[in-house]
């Protein structure tokens, strides 16, 4: 790509100007989704243009970049996108979640504890949380501005009846300081509490759909539940097998045909620090 | 596997790589030039301009190539380079009635002032394979080309039935104070007005439109239309300059504009009249501006009173899922890994399972 031809991060300044101010606002109010006119990247719609752009409006030259997907910085995706701002902003990237200071991601939060001076910036197919409750947008804005939820918690109560837990394990709705219901972008349950008071900003970034929302630090978010059904999170009964970790989010890898399978950690930042720790402290 | 523990890098690189060498195909056949792409795969160009809603027939005609021939992804090629273009104003509108007409055909009337122009069409040809084609042959006669050019100012059918007393609704004229929306600049809001639909329409999967369009024909929400008028030819783009203080030409296009005239009773209040669905594509696609017409005119249902029973008629439906662009990246997307999500869904099954087995036992131990 000719450098000429491009401006820093892709985006043109006005474009980024523009989604500063969507970002701005959803920071203003949390967990409220801001229309903003998204662009048509030279990625497709659905493979992360949302993340990639709110991204590229808050990137800057000092920035340290990691790119995951499913938790893993050498997906196939992880990779392209990362590439792609190596590419057209030149800044230095990493795999280390606490070097970064911009985190893009799809479906994971790090294991790691976020710090203030970190984004998580979040990749969303489907921003509207009552989108499969209600396939008009004209409705559900009208539901979100009235903050009315019974929808959801009878979505939520049904699952209850038919199974007698939630049944929902990802994508899990969640109450911002009060009043959004917001969709989480499809990271599993198991990360939801990481958003309750989190140090550091979280954008999300949903292009097709063109919408922004925020969750500024240190926000109240809270995953919808019942008091005699109060929400869990995923639990393993057995360790990741590469670095033994029995508090992160596991991997199932099929190894035959036979169903012999190994758990290992889906972060694949927080497994290998892990292990590399547990090697100094053996050879130490 | 393609969630390469380590070395995705490297797969990617070779699968693009892969990518190349099919593109270029047999080496022992002449590479195709854009050149060629551009003047004989004219209809495939037109459809990639239009619906990347960029009007460049060599860029078009890059991005076919590039592509492989698959004309969404060049859509999605000329779409992403769009983007990156400044916006520096609109157009004034055109003016289709001073179109350098190639083809003009009208079905409700048998001849109306200007001719019925049959131009280059597929009309009336037998679908037998020309095996002639295989082997490079003679040039067609290039008199005949010009001599169907027709000159000077033809009326469209809708001013020359609106001559009998409002027989058909009027034009609507835009304000040209008012500055048009831009789809591609704001965020689309529900209800949106018809000069949205139809940029949306507009840029809209040609195949989309086409089985919305004749689903209305066939009961989901007729509206008993007529080709009013279908014109294709070349038209002057026009741009108000500020500083001068008049409009200048900036251009031609080629466009095809359809007018279908639709049957409407008339309520207590409005006359009974025909009514109207526009289409207006880039290039020559008559099947293009004849669906996205009558889908035009199916959303329009709200000002004519209309029951909503199908989805053509249903705004937030038609434009939310016309766009073959964004459609086809988030069905494509599947492709992306899942497996954190996958994995959440296969340990909730488990424990269903687990809870059904333990009350089937239960159930077992109690009788």
């Amino acid at each position: 790509m000719n450098k000429q031809h491009y401006n820093f991060a892709y985006l043109d300044e006005q474009t980024k100007r523009m989604i500063r101010r969507a970002i701005l606002k959803g920071i203003a109010v949390p967990g409220y989704q801001v229309p903003f006119a998204s662009r048509e990247m030279p990625m497709p719609y659905g493979w992360g243009t949302g993340g990639v752009q709110v991204t590229a409006a808050v990137l800057g030259r000092d920035d340290v970049l990691k790119v995951i997907d499913q938790g893993s910085d050498d997906t196939t995706n992880a990779v392209a996108i990362r590439g792609f701002f190596k590419k057209t902003a030149g800044v230095e990237t990493t795999t280390q979640t606490r070097e970064a200071t911009v985190i893009q991601t799809r479906h994971r939060i790090p294991e790691e504890p976020l710090k203030a001076h970190q984004i998580l910036v979040y990749q969303v197919p489907i921003p509207e949380p009552l989108r499969f409750l209600e396939p008009r947008e004209t409705e559900t804005r009208k539901m979100h501005a009235l903050s009315e939820y019974g929808l959801m918690h009878v979505k939520l109560y049904e699952d209850i009846t038919r199974h007698g837990h939630i049944a929902t394990t990802y994508a899990y709705p969640v109450q911002v300081d009060g009043h959004y219901v917001m969709d989480p972008s499809p990271t599993p349950k198991f990360d939801n509490p990481k958003m309750q008071r989190m140090a550091a900003l979280q954008l999300f970034g949903a292009g097709r759909e063109k919408r922004i929302y925020a969750i500024p630090p240190h926000t109240e978010v809270v995953s919808l539940d019942f008091d005699d059904h109060p929400f869990s999170i995923q639990q393993w009964d057995r360790p990741c097998e590469l670095c033994g970790a029995r508090d992160s989010y596991l991997d199932e890898i099929v190894l035959d045909d036979k169903g012999k399978r190994m758990f290992a950690c889906s972060d694949t930042d927080h497994c290998e620090r892990r292990q590399s720790a547990q090697g100094e402290a053996r050879h130490g | 596997m393609y969630v390469a523990v380590k070395g995705g890098e490297k797969a990617i690189a070779e699968a693009h790589r892969l990518l190349a060498e099919d593109r270029r195909g047999d080496p022992d056949v002449a590479e195709i030039g854009t050149d060629q792409i551009a003047s004989q795969l004219t209809l495939a160009v037109d459809r990639a301009m239009a619906e990347g809603s960029l009007y460049d027939r060599g860029l078009a005609a890059l991005a076919i190539k590039q592509a492989r021939g698959d004309l969404i992804e060049a859509i999605f090629l000329l779409r992403a380079y769009r983007t990156t273009l400044p916006r520096f104003g609109y157009s004034a509108p055109l003016e289709t009635q001073d179109m350098l007409l190639r083809r003009r055909v009208s079905a409700v009337f048998k001849d109306l002032p200007g001719g019925q122009i049959l131009g280059p069409t597929f009309d009336y040809t037998h679908r037998l394979l020309d095996f002639d084609l295989e082997s490079p042959g003679e040039m067609p006669d290039a008199e005949s080309f010009d001599a169907d050019v027709v000159h000077g100012t033809v009326p469209r059918i809708t001013d020359l039935i609106n001559n009998e007393d409002g027989m058909i609704e009027p034009d609507v004229r835009s304000d040209p104070e008012v500055e048009p929306d831009d789809l591609t600049r704001e965020p689309l809001a529900f209800p949106a007005d018809r000069s949205l639909r139809l940029q949306a329409l507009a840029r809209g999967d040609e195949g989309f439109l086409l089985a919305l369009g004749y689903s209305t024909q066939r009961g989901y929400a007729r509206t008993h239309p007529f080709a009013g008028e279908i014109r294709f030819g070349m038209v002057e783009v026009e741009f108000f300059v500020e500083e001068l203080g008049f409009a200048v030409t900036l251009g031609r296009v080629s466009v095809t504009e359809c007018q279908m005239v639709t049957q409407f009773r008339g309520t207590p209040t409005q006359p009974a009249q025909f009514t109207r669905g526009y289409g207006l594509v880039f290039g020559q696609s008559e099947r293009k501006s004849m669906s996205m017409a009558l889908v035009d005119r199916a959303l329009r249902r709200a000002e004519f009173d209309e029951d909503l029973v199908a989805s053509a008629q249903d705004e937030e439906f038609v434009l939310s899922h016309c766009d073959n662009i964004q459609a086809t990246g988030f069905i494509e997307h599947l492709k992306l890994p899942h497996y954190v999500d996958f994995q959440a869904e296969l340990e909730l099954l488990r424990k269903i399972r687990r809870g059904q087995d333990e009350r089937n036992a239960a159930q077992e131990a109690a009788e």
